[in-house]
C-alpha cells in the first residue's frame, strides 16, 4: 500500500529523516511513536506529498508518488493543528471539500457523531479547538479512502468525542484499511495499535508488534516501554 | 484551479477589508466628481492615486492573504489537486477581488456621472485598466515574496520595501542617474528603466492616452517621440503584460519546489 525506499531530508542544516525503509502492506493500525522533532510529521507530510524528500523514493498503491497528485484520493489525511479561513463556515468548507474531491461523502453520519450540527453554520474563526478538531475529523473521515494517515487526532477533544474516535477508528480498520497514527497519548496506542514504529532522530529505532515493544523492553505497558527505549538511547550516545 | 479562485475569491469578498477599500475609492471618486466637473482632471488625479495606492493595498493584501491562509493551503495540499492551482487559484482570488473592489469603487461613481456618454469614456477605461493590472502585478510580486519567505516579518518587510522601491526608490534613481549623466544621449536608458518599472509604465500608459505632453514627464515624451502614441501604447501594453505574467511564473516554479 505504501512503501518508502531511503528517505532522506533535511530543512537547512537540520537532518530530520536519514534513511527511512518502511513499507505497509497489510491492512492494520500502525502508531508513528517518537519525541517531538523525531520526523514523524515529516515521513506523514512526505507521503502526501506536502514535503519534497531529498532523496528516496515513496509509492503509493504501487505508484511513485513524486510529482503525482491524483493518488491522494487514497489517503484521507488529518492534520496536526486544525485552521481553517476563518470567514467561512463549517457548512461552506465541508461542501468546498466535497467539491474538490469527485468520490461520494458521508459527512452527514460524522456531523451526528461529532454533533456538530449546532455548529453548521457557524463562521470557524469563532469556534473552540476541540470544535474545530472535530470539523477536521469530519473532513477527514467522510471519503472511504484504503490509507487513513492521522497526525494527533486526539488534540482538544473532550473524553465522549474521544470515544466515538476511537470507535471510529475501530470500525475503519474493521473494513480492512492501512491506518498510521502519529500520538503522544500511550492509551490510545496501547488500544488501538497492532504495530509501533518508533523514530528517533530521524531514523527507526524500534518497529514491531505492541507485544514485541512490552517484550523488548521488558515493561508492562506502552508509555514505560517508551520511555525505557529513550533512555537507553541517551545512556549509549556518546557524551 | 477554478475551484480554489472562486472559495478565496469569495472568502475575501466577505472580508470587511476589502469592503473599506471599495468603499474608500467610492467616496474618493464621488468627492473628486463633485469637487471638480471637468472629468479629464478627476481622471488625472486618480491617476496619481491609482499608481500608488493599488499597488500597496495589494501587496499588503497578497501577503496577508497568503500568510493568514496557510494552514488552509496545507489543508489543500492533503486534497487531491495538483499544486499549482493550489497557489495560482488562491492568487487570482486575491487579484480579482482587489481588482473587483477597485472597479466598483471607481466605476460606480463615473458611471453614475454619466462617463459613457462623454469624451472621456475612453480615458476612463483606461484608468480602470491600469488598476486592475496593478492590482494583479503586485499582488503577484507580494505572493511570490511570502511564498519565499517563512518568516511573516520578513515577508511583510520585503513585500512593502518592494512598493516602496517601485513607486519611490526606482524614480528617484532614475532621475539621479538622469541629471548626473546629463550630458550623455540617455533616451534609450530612460526608455529601457521605465520599461522596468510597472508603475512607471502604467504612467505613461495613461498619459499616452489622455495625450498630456506636460504631464509626461523626460521619459513619457522618449515613448511618445521613439514610439508614437500608438506604437507606444502597444509596446506598453505588451510589456505590462509580461509584469502580470512573470511573477506568476516565479510564483509556479516556488511553489513547485517548496516544503510544507
Amino acid at each position: 500500500m505504501i512503501s518508502i525506499q531511503q528517505l532522506h531530508k533535511s530543512f537547512g542544516a537540520n537532518k530530520v529523516l536519514r534513511g527511512i525503509d518502511l513499507k505497509f502492506d497489510r491492512p492494520g493500525i500502525t502508531a508513528v511513536l517518537g519525541p517531538n522533532g523525531s520526523g514523524k510529521t515529516t515521513i506523514i507530510k512526505s507521503i502526501l506529498g506536502m514535503v519534497l524528500p531529498d532523496s528516496g523514493t515513496i509509492s503509493v498503491q504501487g505508484e511513485n508518488v513524486a510529482g503525482k497528485w491524483r493518488y491522494r484520493n487514497q489517503i484521507a489525511y488529518l492534520p496536526q493543528i486544525a485552521r481553517f479561513p476563518e470567514n467561512l463556515t463549517v457548512a461552506e468548507l465541508i461542501r468546498m471539500v466535497k467539491d474538490l474531491n469527485s468520490s461520494t461523502a458521508n459527512d452527514e453520519a460524522l456531523i451526528s457523531l461529532f454533533e456538530l450540527r449546532p455548529f453548521l453554520d457557524k463562521r470557524l474563526g469563532n469556534l473552540s479547538g476541540g470544535t474545530r478538531q472535530k470539523v477536521n475529523l469530519v473532513l477527514t473521515f467522510m471519503y472511504d479512502c484504503p490509507i487513513i494517515i492521522l497526525d494527533e487526532p486526539t488534540a482538544g477533544l473532550d473524553p465522549i468525542s474521544m470515544v466515538r474516535l476511537k470507535e471510529l477508528i475501530h470500525q475503519q480498520r474493521m473494513k480492512g484499511k492501512t491506518i498510521l497514527i502519529t500520538t503522544h497519548v500511550m492509551s490510545l496506542v496501547e488500544e488501538l495499535a497492532e504495530e509501533v514504529v518508533f523514530l528517533l532522530e530521524g531514523q527507526i529505532h524500534f518497529r514491531g508488534s505492541l507485544k514485541e515493544l512490552k517484550e523488548k523492553s521488558e515493561e508492562p505497558n506502552v508509555e514505560r516501554a517508551i520511555a525505557k527505549l529513550l533512555e537507553k538511547q541517551m545512556a549509549e550516545m556518546p557524551a | 484551479m477554478f475551484k480554489i479562485l472562486k472559495y478565496s475569491f469569495f472568502d475575501l469578498i466577505r472580508s470587511r477589508w476589502t469592503y473599506i477599500y471599495c468603499g474608500f475609492y467610492m467616496l474618493f471618486t464621488f468627492s473628486l466628481l463633485w469637487l471638480s466637473s471637468d472629468l479629464s482632471k478627476v481622471v488625472i488625479s486618480l491617476m496619481n492615486v491609482v499608481l500608488l495606492l493599488c499597488p500597496l493595498i495589494a501587496t499588503m493584501f497578497g501577503v496577508m492573504y497568503y500568510y493568514n491562509s496557510r494552514e488552509f493551503t496545507e489543508l489543500l495540499l492533503a486534497q487531491p489537486v495538483k499544486r499549482t492551482s493550489i497557489f495560482l487559484g488562491q492568487y487570482l482570488g486575491v487579484a480579482a477581488s482587489l481588482s473587483a473592489s477597485w472597479a466598483i469603487g471607481v466605476g460606480l461613481p463615473f458611471i453614475i456621472y454619466g462617463v459613457f456618454g462623454s469624451a472621456q469614456a475612453g480615458n476612463f477605461l483606461m484608468l480602470l485598466l491600469i488598476g486592475v493590472v496593478l492590482s494583479f502585478v503586485f499582488s503577484a510580486i507580494a505572493f511570490f515574496i511570502a511564498l519565499k519567505n517563512e518568516n511573516r516579518i520578513k515577508g511583510f518587510g520585503l513585500a512593502i520595501l518592494a512598493w516602496l522601491f517601485f513607486a519611490v526608490i526606482y524614480d528617484g534613481i532614475l532621475l539621479l542617474s538622469l541629471s548626473i549623466f546629463s550630458e550623455y544621449p540617455l533616451e534609450k536608458f530612460s526608455l529601457i528603466a521605465s520599461v522596468l518599472n510597472p508603475i512607471d509604465l502604467s504612467r505613461i500608459l495613461i498619459l499616452l492616452k489622455l495625450d498630456i505632453s506636460a504631464l509626461m514627464g523626460f521619459t513619457g515624451a522618449v515613448f511618445r517621440k521613439f514610439l508614437g502614441t500608438g506604437l507606444g501604447m502597444a509596446v506598453s501594453m505588451i510589456v505590462l503584460a509580461m509584469w502580470v505574467v512573470l511573477p506568476i511564473l516565479s510564483i509556479r516554479m516556488v511553489a513547485i519546489r517548496k516544503d510544507f
